[in-house]
């Protein structure tokens, strides 16, 4: 059907049609990659070519400009502080999340639809906000300035997302597989563990690696409850004035290399992630 | 376990957990904002839009809004057309648009600051081509054009690509037979874009604004990035109560005028884009 259309249009206004648009995608792949490609060259240079002019538009690789970010006071606290709360969010978050996820797909249940709103409602609120409060409330607890109450607040940030996501990847499930199981003699438990999960698994990593990213890249909660256990990106923040310019660009980069690599982790998974969690 | 009370032992964890640290912190915040010390005041709130800055950070704060969401709006929709009729290549391409959703807005900042920074590469391509002397230093407060513009792209650099996973996703979920009809009636590419697309897209374009709506009024790092303290936003402020003026009352005032903003527009974006009750596609 489409061919008998396609060859009523003369073919050379197809011919740029098809030219049009390959270099617009070409143009918009430039447009994501060529500033990345800034950012490298400054890392990868030695700090006075970064604070040189003009610039050069190929990285001299030198790794000065990484060595003074690994030896500047702090910096590697820091990092391992962004570390250790993205993988403490990342586990919470799905430990909590995910059996909610299931609730949400398998069962219907009086005040379902409150508890879904409730989950929208997080999303919907610029929950950073909320660290101001929990600050007081920290510092009550003796959770101030801790990494785990850092952790807290970001879970709180991803479990919106874990609970819409491990939702659509639940549902993707057929009840099915699981009703097989229990004929079959398995518990409910021992369905879950034995079918469901084994299937679900990528999915739930792609979905702990979407927590971490969040956690990864948060810098407003980070920045008001840390104070001594400052993480990479409060670190970068609280620094910005007087920290000079490789010191930024080398810290810059090594906040954008895990985006990188998750991204690509969990690329399959974005647009599932979002499909059904839209609804 | 009984069936019925299964679910709800699923799902209570998650409610605890956003009781404590969701509701309550929320209860606190308005509780700070609306006292003193003393009872019931409005004296906070008085303080903050009284301050000369407030006026400017406010229209900074939605001029930047307006200025990027409907590009980004504009841009995600056509890379996810784009995307949509890709035949090879298709997975390389969505992923490079999607690395940005990686990204954090504080390093988006310092990515953007390595181009419109003074020995940036901005100013070493424009004296390659000869247009300029010597370096110009581009981010002042002589020239809050500038400013304002590398804010911008940062943040359309960013922030595309979260609106573009969502409509991606939605566009996959619109069946292709509505599109084989148009076909067989002689619909155009452009008139099947806006008689069956965007219609049916319509779950998702609420979704995509609405988040990025939100975390438009957010926006604190990218502009702590690139413009310091040129081009204050309400975040910002908010920032600068609690730390440099340790003034925790007007802090929370702040947060609830963002709030009440994000709500507001929140509310606006679910009117004008509302799903016809019992439609599904």
């Amino acid at each position: 059907m489409t061919v008998v259309t396609t060859d009523v249009a003369a073919p050379d206004t197809r011919k740029a049609g098809r030219f049009v648009y390959i270099s617009a995608v070409a143009l918009l792949c430039a447009w994501v990659l060529v500033p990345i490609y800034f950012l490298l060259i400054n890392t990868l240079s030695s700090p006075e070519t970064v604070n040189s002019f003009p610039k050069p538009f190929i990285p001299e690789f030198d790794l000065g400009s990484l060595q003074f970010f690994a030896g500047f006071a702090g910096m590697l606290t820091a990092l391992k502080n962004s570390v250790l709360v993205a993988g403490m969010t990342m586990i919470m978050s799905i430990l909590i999340g995910a059996p909610a996820g299931y609730a949400l797909s398998r069962f219907d249940f009086r005040g379902k639809e409150l508890f879904r709103l409730l989950i929208l409602l997080t999303r919907a609120f610029p929950l950073p906000l909320l660290a101001l409060p929990l600050a007081v409330m920290f510092i009550q607890t003796g959770l101030d300035d801790t990494v785990f109450g850092l952790a807290l607040v970001h879970t709180t940030l991803a479990i919106p997302f874990s609970v819409l996501i491990t939702f659509s990847l639940f549902s993707g499930i057929p009840i099915e597989l699981e009703e097989a199981a229990w004929t079959l003699g398995c518990t409910r438990l021992t369905a879950f563990t034995k079918v469901v999960l084994p299937l679900i698994l990528p999915g739930i990593t792609a979905s702990a690696i979407f927590a971490f990213v969040i956690s990864w890249n948060e810098v407003f909660a980070a920045a008001v409850l840390t104070i001594e256990n400052r993480t990479l990106t409060a670190f970068l923040l609280q620094n910005l004035d007087t920290s000079p310019l490789h010191l930024k660009f080398a810290g810059g980069f090594i906040l954008v290399v895990p985006a990188l690599i998750f991204i690509f982790a969990v690329r399959k998974y974005l647009f599932a992630m979002w499909g059904i969690a839209n609804r | 376990m009984n069936a019925r009370l299964l679910p709800y032992v699923l799902i209570l964890p998650v409610t605890l957990f956003l009781c404590l640290f969701f509701l309550y912190p929320f209860v606190l915040v308005a509780k700070q904002a609306f006292s003193t010390g003393s009872g019931f005041t409005l004296d906070n709130f008085s303080e903050v839009t009284s301050y000369w800055k407030f006026p400017i950070t406010m229209r900074n704060t939605l001029l930047l809004a307006a200025a990027v969401v409907p590009i980004q709006l504009a841009l995600a929709l056509l890379m996810a057309t784009m995307v949509n009729r890709m035949q090879r290549g298709r997975d390389l391409v969505l992923y490079v648009w999607t690395i940005p959703l990686g990204i954090s807005d504080l390093a988006a900042g310092i990515i953007w600051l390595a181009i419109f920074d003074q020995s940036g590469f901005l100013n070493s391509m424009m004296s390659g081509l000869g247009l300029i002397e010597k370096p110009v230093n581009l981010l002042t407060f002589q020239n809050p054009g500038i400013v304002f513009l590398a804010i911008m792209l940062a943040e359309i650099w960013r922030a595309t690509a979260i609106m573009l996973v969502i409509l991606v996703a939605g566009i996959g979920l619109i069946p292709k037979e509505y599109y084989e009809a148009a076909e067989v009636f002689g619909a155009s590419k452009w008139k099947q874009f806006l008689r069956i697309t965007l219609p049916l897209l319509r779950p998702s374009l609420q979704t995509a604004l609405v988040l990025r709506v939100i975390l438009a009024f957010e926006i604190f790092a990218v502009v702590a990035a690139l413009g310091g303290t040129l081009f204050p936003v309400l975040m910002g402020e908010t920032y600068a109560y609690q730390f440099d003026l340790l003034n925790s009352g007007a802090a929370a005032a702040m947060a609830l005028i963002i709030l009440a903003i994000s709500i507001g527009f929140t509310l606006i974006i679910l009117r004008i884009l509302r799903v016809p009750k019992g439609a599904t596609i």
